[in-house]
């Protein structure tokens, strides 16, 4: 069932100014990890505000769960969606860990009992326990971007946003915060979209929906997505390393078949050496 | 001499005084304050005195480190215990020097007004030192509670005041994160005339302007996302309790100003 349908959705910020959608169509399934990737102004932020409800589309329609947002549903779409932004910094609102996994709960006014308990359990979920009273500029940006998830994932949403969550992180923070999506996905049914330009993420994701200039290029699997590796660094978006690499062995008169993964990468090279 | 400044600080702890409820250490300095004016001689004073010091004792917070800490306020009171002496005139002249007479009045109203100053910097900083900023925010949103009815927006209030509490330790490390790309550019911050040094600010203050209102607009759409829709059907995660030990401090202090207004109709 889908539980995002976008149909010809058209977007521009103001009423004379440029437009940042086109003719965007797509439908993303329940229970699946699509990754929405494209470079700087090609839409993709655009595409989670819209999905968020903080816009509505100029033309065209976006059905977020069979639903139009209207001033009446906004508050309950909402509910049953969680986002993680970009900075760790800005999203915090809580002055300790509890207090901001908390937020949502309080908003919705849930018991004082069942928050204590919700607060514990998504904590654990994303490993930050032992942090409970910490305050926010004692954690790493990869710490607070895991607490973000946690006061997400508070309120059991079926979707889960992603907006370029992991672009002000280090590889280390970067690493965990995946990790723990990961985690999430397994034992959960909820679906996630991630938006990036980061191409090693979308290694991750079922579906991958790739924008460029406010179009939707394509909506494909990662794999697929892959061998248009041209195309990708075409409109700026750069390659995963083993891709990279491949392509200048390729250049060396080296044939190794373009492979995702580091291990599958070294095992063809090392076979290779053995079987010259 | 600013590191060592400890009005507005926290100590955390688990004294008795820490673990009071904020709500009743509010209400505690409110009434002190009044109780302060009971004492008029030198044994309501003495009591005054004594008073908080077994404050200061409950906390647990060494003296020593809350007598450095106040310094600067010790000369404050110095200079009013001197203006006093100086100005204040009554009773008999204990010495003079040429045209300059000091009084037993003065010295006795130089002597009161600083223990007055004193012990009321003195609680009120172990107030802030045995709460953390957002336990005084909570008490203060509970004890304005009843203003909601007046139209007063007390939640509104106390979100603002906790998220700027929020903020501050990460505008600081902005702040310090401009200075130092300031100071790489070229920037001189500490040399130079008066004018020159304040010019050299704008160039931190308006970088630090604009993120702080990129940092409010992304702020605002997170806290939307996650359903915040003002104070109304919001539950709280912060729960105050209020407990036999609250009371018994609220108890104390009336018995204490008792004891002030008895002496002072007395005598």
């Amino acid at each position: 069932m889908a539980i995002v349908q976008g149909e010809r959705v058209n977007f521009s910020y103001d009423e004379e100014g440029p437009r940042v959608l086109h003719d965007v169509s797509f439908t993303i399934d329940r229970g699946k990890w699509i990754a929405i990737v494209g470079h700087n102004g090609s839409g993709k932020s655009t595409l989670a505000k819209l999905m968020i409800g903080l816009y509505l589309p100029t033309e065209g329609s976006l059905k977020m769960f069979g639903e139009d947002y209207t001033e009446q549903n906004v508050w309950n779409i909402r509910e049953r969606i969680g986002v993680v932004f970009q900075n760790p910094d800005n999203q915090f609102v809580g002055t300790t860990v509890q207090d901001d996994v908390a937020f949502s709960l309080e908003n919705r006014g849930v018991p004082y009992e069942e928050m204590r308990e919700r607060v514990m359990e998504v904590l654990r979920q994303v490993s930050m326990e032992q942090f409970l009273d910490a305050e926010p500029h004692h954690l790493s940006g990869g710490q607070k971007q895991r607490v973000a998830i946690a006061g997400a994932i508070a309120l059991h949403p079926e979707l889960l946003i992603l907006d370029e969550a992991t672009s002000m992180l280090d590889p280390q923070g970067r690493e965990d915060v995946m990790r723990t999506v990961t985690e999430l996905k397994e034992t959960t049914d909820v679906t996630v979209i991630s938006i990036t330009h980061d191409l090693e993420e979308v290694l991750l994701a079922d579906e991958v929906l790739v924008m460029n200039e406010g179009k939707l290029l394509f909506q494909t699997t990662p794999e697929e997505m892959f061998r248009h590796g041209k195309k990708l660094e075409e409109i700026g978006l750069d390659l995963p390393f083993t891709l990279r690499l491949a392509n200048l062995l390729e250049r060396e008169e080296i044939n190794v078949a373009h492979e995702l993964t580091e291990e599958k990468l070294v095992e063809q090279l090392w076979t290779l050496y053995f079987n010259k | 001499m600013l590191e060592k400044m400890i009005i507005g600080r926290y100590v955390p702890g688990t004294s008795f005084v820490h673990r009071l409820d904020p709500r009743s250490k509010l209400l505690f300095i409110f009434f002190f304050i009044f109780t302060v004016f009971l004492a008029n001689d030198l044994l309501s004073y003495s009591l005054l005195l004594a008073f908080t010091f077994f404050a200061v004792w409950l906390t647990q917070i060494p003296f020593r480190f809350l007598f450095n800490g106040l310094k600067i306020v010790f000369y404050l009171i110095l200079f009013t215990f001197l203006m006093h002496v100086a100005f204040t005139k009554g009773g008999e002249v204990l010495f003079s020097i040429g045209r300059f007479h000091i009084y037993e009045e003065g010295l006795k109203q130089g002597f009161f007004i600083s223990i007055r100053f004193f012990t009321l910097i003195f609680m009120t900083t172990l107030l802030t030192l045995t709460t953390s900023p957002i336990s005084v925010t909570d008490g203060v949103e509970r004890l304005l509670n009843p203003l909601n009815a007046l139209k007063f927006p007390v939640h509104e209030l106390a979100l603002m005041m906790s998220i700027a509490l929020r903020f501050i330790p990460t505008l600081m490390d902005e702040t310090d994160k401009i200075v130092k790309a300031q100071v790489a550019r070229g920037s001189d911050l500490n040399t130079g005339t008066l004018k020159e040094r304040f010019q050299a600010v704008v160039p931190l203050l308006i970088p630090l302007f604009i993120n702080s209102f990129k940092r409010a607009t992304d702020l605002a759409v997170a806290m939307e996302v996650r359903g915040y829709r003002g104070g109304e059907g919001r539950t709280r995660y912060r729960q105050l309790a209020w407990q036999g030990r609250d009371t018994l401090v609220l108890l104390v202090l009336f018995a204490f100003s008792g004891v002030l207004l008895y002496l002072r109709m007395k005598g």
